[in-house]
């Protein structure tokens, strides 16, 4: 820490104590809470409860709705995590390169990041109505788009609303991103290299390659945790329960069906999930120390 | 000529990327100020009608949810305590907690650190069940502190207060000592003033953030009279332009503090990532 610090017997605790106070009574009880149910078996009536090692693990890994719920997982967020990237470098590209209207086109390109994936949800619902719905019947018209019965229809539902408001996200960080490259290694590009295409993936894109994994990491939090709203607001894991999200499956599970034991294991797996991806964030962030 | 070609280009696709960002949102604009007998029967608008003030002065003030105990405009007030509450309380402890960690010897600071920060790996979401027990067992339920409290236990926060004390250079802590500085007022006098910037970029990050708030305020509000915006969306009954109605004006304040507070807004982002 500090060279220079002050030598006192308490008032560090003083300034420590209301954080810790919040995190031990509102983060580690429930945390023990969730240790405690994924090693305990309850009877459906919640009567008693025994000690069952690791029986709920075995449970949710013979489980094949844990394994769709996985499966769904990865490929929402690989979906995503591709479209909105693409998206917004394309834009930021763009915004980056041109004089004028810097500022209104950062401007309306941005706010949508703001909206709570919930009300994004809500908004998706109407598009994607039998009624009322203008992609329903455009994608009815295309091929007999049908999201409660079609898997299929159902990852497209979920991913256009998934992805839409993330993509201003992506923008904002690639824009940023481009900014932050000196001029001057690009203009001495410039000499070497005269097409613009070759020299954006031999020079700018491998100079965004922090943003861009940055990026990616942001991406993968938001499609496990952030788009609960949106899956509970649009296909509410339908068909079957194909567009369950691993987080979206623990909740149905533990708050619907009351299977705390199973909930509990569920969300110990997330959070190893979690830790992994952590920990590649900060090799991450020690690679950059060593590269500056 | 091929700059111009280029640049043209260059609209293009920005216009094209406008387009889609913005276009669903005027069309549920557009529509909610229609009938919802003219929705039913001709579907999504793209058109202005002329049901604006009607439709939604009858969302904020009229009685609705299950037992219609709530308004849009209580559910309004219900989001700003919410978010409000969440961002002193962020800020407050958090900066507190980054002065301990920052600028005092602490007995076992490395437990200490490691106790504060590991909770950056358990979001809201995978603790969402007992955090209800725990809620219950406390009394909290449909109580504003229920709301409010478990949110803001986070380290997030507290990890930026640290990282920017620790670009104050020694010196100023050094001169402070000179004249006598004791640590309460080297607190209030000297980091405080010095973190502004930073206090309001959190603050407001923080305050979207609560307003977002989706899950918790859906389990955490059994009484109609602590539905929040967010969460009231889904459960909210009423015709179909109420409910456009409804989804417009609950984008409203964090779209507001993002155009108005873009610069704050942003570097709050990055400091919170």
């Amino acid at each position: 820490m500090k060279k220079v610090q002050f030598k006192s017997n308490y008032s560090q605790y003083f300034f420590l104590a209301p954080q810790l106070l919040i995190l031990l009574i509102f983060l580690y009880w429930p945390i023990i809470q969730t240790f405690k149910d994924a090693f305990t078996m309850q009877d459906a009536f919640g009567f008693g409860s025994q000690f069952a090692g690791f029986d709920n693990f075995l449970f949710i890994f013979s489980d094949p709705s844990y394994f769709t719920a996985f499966k769904f997982t990865i490929i929402y967020s690989f979906v995503i995590t591709l479209i909105t990237g693409s998206i917004g470098l394309l834009l930021a590209v763009q915004a980056n390169k041109v004089m004028h209207g810097k500022s209104a086109y950062k401007t309306l390109l941005i706010w949508p990041y703001a909206i709570a994936p919930a009300v994004v949800g809500v908004m998706a619902n109407y598009f994607f109505s039998e009624r009322y719905g203008l992609l329903h019947h455009l994608f009815n018209n295309l091929w007999g788009f049908n999201w409660y019965e079609n898997v299929f229809d159902a990852y497209i539902y979920v991913i256009i609303a998934g992805s839409w408001k993330q993509i201003s996200a992506n923008f904002i960080f690639f824009l940023a991103g481009l900014q932050a490259i000196q001029k001057t290694v690009i203009e001495a590009s410039i000499i070497d290299c005269k097409s613009n295409i070759r020299r954006f993936w031999t020079i700018t894109f491998p100079l965004l390659m922090p943003t861009t994994f940055f990026l990616i990491i942001i991406n993968i939090t938001y499609a496990f945790f952030d788009t609960f709203g949106i899956i509970d607001t649009t296909t509410i894991g339908a068909p079957g329960s194909e567009t369950k999200t691993l987080v979206y499956k623990a909740y149905i599970d533990g708050f619907k069906g009351l299977d705390l034991g199973s909930a509990g294991a569920q969300s110990i797996m997330m959070m190893i999930i979690v830790l992994v991806i952590t920990i590649f964030q900060f090799r991450y962030i020690e690679g950059k120390i060593h590269y500056n | 000529m091929i700059k111009y070609i280029s640049s043209t280009i260059n609209h293009l696709i920005l216009s094209i990327g406008l387009l889609i960002m913005i276009v669903p949102i005027w069309i549920i604009f557009a529509s909610s100020t229609h009938s919802s007998l003219f929705i039913n029967t001709n579907g999504l608008q793209f058109f202005l009608g002329d049901n604006f003030i009607e439709n939604y002065s009858r969302v904020l003030f009229k009685q609705s949810g299950f037992f219609n105990e709530i308004t849009a405009l209580k559910m309004f007030f219900n989001s700003f305590v919410m978010a409000t509450g969440i961002a002193i309380l962020s800020v407050i402890t958090s900066l507190m907690a980054a002065y301990g960690l920052v600028y005092f010897k602490v007995k076992y600071a490395t437990i200490i650190f490691w106790l504060i920060f590991i909770t950056l790996l358990v979001p809201l979401e995978l603790r969402i069940m007992p955090s209800y027990i725990v809620m219950s067992k406390l009394n909290l339920v449909n109580t504003f502190a229920g709301l409010i409290l478990p949110i803001s236990a986070s380290a997030i926060a507290t990890f930026f207060f640290r990282q920017f004390y620790k670009s104050i250079p020694d010196e100023l802590l050094e001169a402070a000592k000179l004249d006598g500085t004791n640590s309460w007022s080297f607190f209030i006098d000297f980091l405080i003033p010095l973190s502004k910037t930073m206090i309001a970029a959190v603050f407001i990050f923080m305050f979207v953030f609560g307003y977002n708030q989706y899950l918790w305020p859906l389990i955490m509000t059994t009484s109609e009279q602590y539905w929040t915006v967010v969460m009231g969306l889904k459960t909210m009954y009423g015709s179909i332009s109420d409910r456009f109605a409804f989804v417009i004006m609950s984008m409203i304040p964090p779209v507001i503090i993002i155009i108005f507070l873009q610069k704050l807004f942003i570097q709050g982002i990055f400091q919170n990532k």
